[in-house]
C-alpha cells in the first residue's frame, strides 16, 4: 500500500512575521522557512503506518519553488522513501491557491496511485484549511479531516479516523483510497537522525512542472495589498459612569 | 494561531528566572517582560546565619529581619558557603534607624523605599535558596542621581549596601549576608539609545537581558551574551559579574563587548565612562575594573554594549558520544570544520539528560534509542541557511564515520532547536527541583575536564548524584552535585577537594559564576597572593569604608 504525503514550505512558525515595506506581501527574505507543522505531523503519521506494516511506501510531494526541495529533504530525512517536487515559482501578487494545489495533487495522485493521501489540516501561512477537502472532492474520494487518530485496516481497505470537532471527537470509517488531514494531537513528529539524513541523500526527488501534469494553475485572485492589523489603542481608565456614557455616546458612537 | 500562542505561553510560564528558551535562528522569539520574579519562586527559608547580637535591637518602626525568617515556608537546613558560617557581622557598620529611612524616603519618594516584609524577604534570598540575608530595607532608585545620593549617604553613615539586579547569581553575591541595605536597580530599566548602523546599545543597568535581546533582535542584532537566566537577569548584573553564557565561544567576554559604563562609586561620585566608541586608547581603561567586580568597587548604572549582527541562519544539532574523549575530539574537529560559524558547543553527561527528562515539563529526549554516555549540542550561526546546513551535515556525517559521534539529530525547524536548548538550559532548573544542589563552576584544561566528575562520583558514591555539563568549547565545567537535602557530610566530601583538584590543574575555581559569598575565601586557589594584595589595595582605594557588597569576593584577611 502506498501513502502520498503532501507537504508545504512555510515561514517557520516561531518566527515573528512582518509585512514587507512595499506591502506586497509578508517578508520572506532572510527569514527561516520550515515544513508546515501540520505537514510534519502528516509525514510522521505516514511513517508510523509504514512501520506498523500497514503501508509499504511513503511518497512526499510538494508544490513550490526550487527551495521547496529542502522541505522534501526534511521529509526524506524523517524517513519518506521518495519525493515528488512540482516546481512552481511563487509570484506574491498571484499566490498559489488551495484549489490550484488540489488540482496539482490530484494529478500527482492519479500518477502515483496511492491508497491514502495525508495532508496537514492547514498551512500556517494562509490558514486556508481547504486543500485536503478540495483534493478529496476532485478525486471523488472520502475524507477524514482534523484527524487525531488513524487506524488502517488493510484487509478490508478501510480507515477509521477519529476527528477533532467542536463538540468532541467524532469517529468515522472511510473506504480506501481516502484523503486524511492531520490535526495537532495526532502525533509528535520525530527528529531527523543523522543515519536517516545520510540515507536521504540517495533518495530520489522527481521534478515535474505543472504543465506536464496538464493542470492549469492560473490564479483567479490577485493580492493587491497586505497590511498589518491596526495597532491596538491603549485603554483608558475612566473615573465615573457619566464619563463612560459620554464616551460611548460621543466617541464610540454606539449609543 | 492557537498553537503559537499556546507554545509561547508555555515558555513564559516556565519556572522562575531560568527558562524561556530561545534558540534557533531568528532568536526573535523572546516575548516581552518575562520577569517572573516573585510568583514562581521556591523559598528555602533558612534560619538566620549565626550572628552575634551586636548592640541593642534597632529602634522602633524598623522591621526585625529575624521574625520573617521564622515564618518559614520550608525550613531547609543549609550548609555550603563555608564562608557564611565563619564570617561575623562587622561591627564597624552602622545599624539602620528611622532617620535613615526618612532620609531615603525624602530622596526616593514613598515608592522607592520598601520595608514591606514580603518584598524585602524576597530580595533577601538568592535564586537557589541557599543564601539568605536579614536586610530590613530595599531601596529602588529610578535614576543615577538617586543611586549617587543613596551611596553618598550610606558612605557617610557607614551603612553597608548590596547592589542587586535580577538576583539570579549562583554564589550568593546578590543578597545581603546580614542587614545590608539592598539597592535594587529594577526601576532603572530604560533603553537609552540604539545605534542601528554600528549596533551599539546604550541602556540602564536594570534592563532585563531578555527584553534587551528582543529589542535588538527587532533591529537585526543580537546581544553578545545569552544565558539560561535571561528572563530575569539584569544587564547591570551581567556586567558586574562578567557573565559568560552560551554565546561566549563565538562572541567572547563582556570585557570585549562592553564599550562604556556609567558607575557610581562608594562615596556617591558618578563616574561617567559611557562612551560608544569602539576604539579609545586614552589613559587606563577603568571600565575593566568594574566588569566582573561583583558590585564591590562600584554600582553600574548605565552600559553601552556592542551588539553583533543577527545572522539569518541558525542550525542546531544534538549528538551523542560514547566517551568523553570523543567529545574532545569532536570539539577539535568542529573548530576546524565549522570554525567561523560555530556559535555554541555544549556538552552534558547522561545523568543530566535523565534529570532533565524527569523534572522538566514538555521536553522529550531527541535520542531516546540507546542510553549514551555523553551528549553534545552544537549550534552554528551563519548567513546562508542551506550552505551552513550542508556544512553541518557533512561535518556530522564525517564525524559519525570517524566514530566520534554515535548518533545525532539535526533540528529541522525552530521549535525542534528550542527543544534541544531547553534541555541544556534546563539542567540547572531541574537540579534545583531534586532538592539540594552543590554547584561548582570550574575552568579546567579540556583533556582533564571530566576527570573531576568521575572522581567526585567515587568520593560520593550513592549519597548524591553528580552531574557534569557545561561549555566544553570554553573549557568550562559546571559540576552539579544533587541530593535530596543539604548536609554537612556531603559538603565535607566535596570541599575543599574540588578546589584543590582544580588548583592542581591550574584551573579556575570560578569560571563564570564569580566569587560572591560562596568562594570569598577561596581566591587563593586560583590567584597569587601578590595579585590578591593588589586587588585589596584597589578595593580600599575605591571603597575605603567597605560599604559595597561586604564579606564577598575578597578574603576578609586581606581587607
Amino acid at each position: 500500500m502506498k501513502i502520498l504525503v503532501a507537504v508545504k514550505r512555510v515561514v517557520d512558525y516561531a518566527v515573528k512575521v512582518r509585512v514587507r515595506p512595499d506591502r506586497t506581501g509578508v517578508e520572506t527574505a532572510n527569514v527561516k522557512m520550515s515544513m508546515n507543522p501540520f505537514c510534519e505531523i502528516a509525514v510522521e503519521e505516514a511513517l508510523r503506518l509504514r512501520e506498523a506494516g500497514a503501508a509499504a511506501e511513503v511518497v512526499a510531494a510538494t508544490v513550490g519553488p526550487a527551495q521547496s526541495a529542502d522541505t522534501l529533504r526534511t521529509a526524506l530525512a524523517m524517513g519518506a522513501d521518495r519525493a515528488v517536487h512540482v516546481l512552481h515559482d511563487q509570484d506574491p501578487a498571484r499566490p498559489l491557491l488551495p484549489l490550484a494545489v488540489a488540482k496539482i495533487l490530484r494529478a500527482v495522485a492519479l500518477q502515483e496511485k496511492p491508497d491514502l493521501v495525508i495532508l496537514g489540516k492547514q498551512a500556517i501561512d494562509d490558514d486556508c484549511n481547504q486543500t485536503g477537502q478540495m483534493l478529496a472532492g476532485l478525486l471523488q474520494w472520502p475524507q477524514g479531516t482534523f484527524a487525531s487518530k488513524i487506524i488502517l485496516d488493510t484487509e478490508k481497505q478501510k480507515a477509521t479516523v477519529e476527528r477533532e470537532v467542536d463538540g468532541g471527537i467524532e469517529s468515522i470509517c472511510l473506504d480506501l483510497p481516502a484523503v486524511i488531514t492531520t490535526d495537532l494531537r495526532l502525533n509528535q513528529p520525530r527528529y531527523a537522525t543523522l543515519p536517516n539524513i545520510m540515507k536521504a541523500k540517495s533518495k530520489v526527488i522527481k521534478k515535474i512542472a505543472p504543465e506536464d501534469l496538464g493542470v492549469d494553475i492560473r490564479s483567479d485572485m490577485e493580492v493587491i495589498e497586505v497590511n498589518e492589523p491596526p495597532k491596538r489603542k491603549a485603554g483608558v481608565i475612566l473615573s465615573s459612569v457619566d464619563e463612560l456614557l459620554d464616551k460611548l455616546k460621543n466617541e464610540a458612537r454606539v449609543l | 494561531m492557537a498553537r503559537r500562542e499556546a507554545a509561547r505561553l508555555l515558555r513564559r510560564l516556565g519556572p522562575l528566572a531560568v527558562e524561556s528558551w530561545t534558540r534557533g535562528m531568528p532568536h526573535s522569539q523572546h516575548e516581552s517582560a518575562n520577569r517572573i520574579v516573585n510568583s514562581c519562586r521556591r523559598f528555602h527559608w533558612i534560619p538566620s546565619l549565626q550572628r552575634p547580637l551586636c548592640g541593642p535591637t534597632t529602634s522602633g518602626g524598623i522591621y526585625e529581619g529575624q521574625s520573617s525568617a521564622k515564618k518559614a515556608c520550608e525550613v531547609q537546613k543549609h550548609t555550603f558557603g563555608s564562608a557564611a558560617t565563619h564570617i561575623q557581622r562587622n561591627p564597624a557598620y552602622s545599624e539602620l534607624n528611622s532617620d535613615d529611612v526618612s532620609y531615603f524616603k525624602s530622596i526616593l519618594g514613598e515608592n522607592g523605599v520598601v520595608q514591606d516584609e514580603d518584598r524585602v524577604a524576597v530580595a533577601n534570598v538568592d535564586w537557589m535558596g541557599k543564601y539568605s540575608g536579614a536586610s530590613q530595607l530595599l531601596l529602588l532608585p529610578k535614576n543615577t542621581t538617586e543611586v549617587s545620593k543613596i551611596l553618598s549617604y550610606c558612605n557617610t553613615r557607614r551603612l553597608a549596601v548590596v547592589p542587586q539586579g535580577g538576583n539570579t547569581g549562583l554564589v550568593g553575591g546578590s543578597v545581603p549576608v546580614y542587614d545590608e541595605v539592598i539597592v535594587g536597580l529594577s526601576g532603572m530599566d530604560k533603553i537609552i539609545s540604539f545605534d542601528n548602523v554600528n549596533g551599539i546599545l546604550t541602556c540602564e543597568a536594570g534592563c532585563v537581558l531578555e527584553n534587551l535581546s528582543n529589542f535588538v533582535e527587532n533591529e537585526g542584532f543580537i546581544m553578545p551574551l545569552d544565558l539560561g537566566a535571561k528572563g530575569s537577569c539584569h544587564i547591570g548584573g551581567n556586567v558586574s559579574t562578567n557573565a559568560g553564557g552560551l554565546r561566549f565561544i563565538r562572541y567572547g567576554s563582556l570585557h570585549g563587548s562592553v564599550l562604556g559604563l556609567e558607575v557610581v562609586l562608594a562615596d556617591g561620585t558618578i563616574l561617567d565612562m559611557l562612551t560608544t566608541l569602539r576604539k579609545d586608547n586614552t589613559g587606563y581603561d577603568l571600565k575593566h575594573l568594574f566588569i566582573g567586580s561583583e558590585g564591590s568597587l562600584g554600582v553600574v548604572t548605565k552600559i553601552s554594549v556592542l551588539t553583533p549582527a543577527k545572522l539569518p541562519s541558525t542550525n542546531v544539532a544534538f549528538l551523542s558520544c560514547n566517551d568523553y574523549k570523543s567529545c574532545q575530539k569532536l570539539l577539535l574537529a568542529a573548530r576546524r570544520s565549522l570554525g567561523e560559524i560555530l556559535s555554541a558547543f555544549e556538552f552534558m553527561d547522561h545523568h543530566c539528560i535523565d534529570l532533565a527528562m524527569r523534572h522538566l515539563e514538555g521536553v522529550h529526549n531527541p535520542l531516546p534509542a540507546s542510553p549514551y554516555k555523553f551528549y553534545v549540542l552544537i549550534e552554528i550561526t551563519g548567513s546562508d541557511e542551506s550552505y551552513d546546513k550542508t556544512k553541518l551535515e557533512a561535518f556530522l556525517l564525517r564525524s559519525m564515520e570517524d566514530g566520534l559521534v554515535a548518533d545525532g539529530v539535526i533540528a529541522q525547524d525552530i521549535s525542534q532547536a528550542s527543544n534541544f536548548w531547553r534541555i541544556r538550559e534546563g539542567i540547572s532548573e531541574a537540579s534545583v527541583k531534586v532538592g539540594a544542589v552543590y554547584k561548582y563552576d570550574l575552568s579546567i584544561p579540556v583533556e582533564k575536564l571530566y576527570d573531576i566528575v568521575e572522581e567526585m562520583r567515587c568520593r560520593l558514591g550513592d549519597s548524591a548524584e553528580v552531574l557534569g555539563y557545561g561549555h566544553l568549547g570554553d573549557g568550562n565545567l559546571h559540576l552539579n552535585i544533587v541530593s535530596s537535602k543539604y548536609d554537612d557530610n556531603t559538603l565535607e566530601r566535596i570541599e575543599p577537594f574540588v578546589y584543590e583538584w582544580t588548583s592542581a590543574q591550574r584551573g579556575s575555581i570560578s569560571a563564570e559564576h564569580g566569587l560572591g559569598l560562596m568562594k570569598a575565601e577561596k581566591i587563593h586557589y586560583s590567584k597569587s597572593p601578590e595579585a590578591v594584595q593588589l586587588m585589596a589595595s584597589i578595593k580600599k582605594l575605591l571603597d575605603p569604608n567597605s560599604i559595597l557588597n561586604p564579606y564577598k569576593v575578597l578574603p576578609q584577611s586581606v581587607l
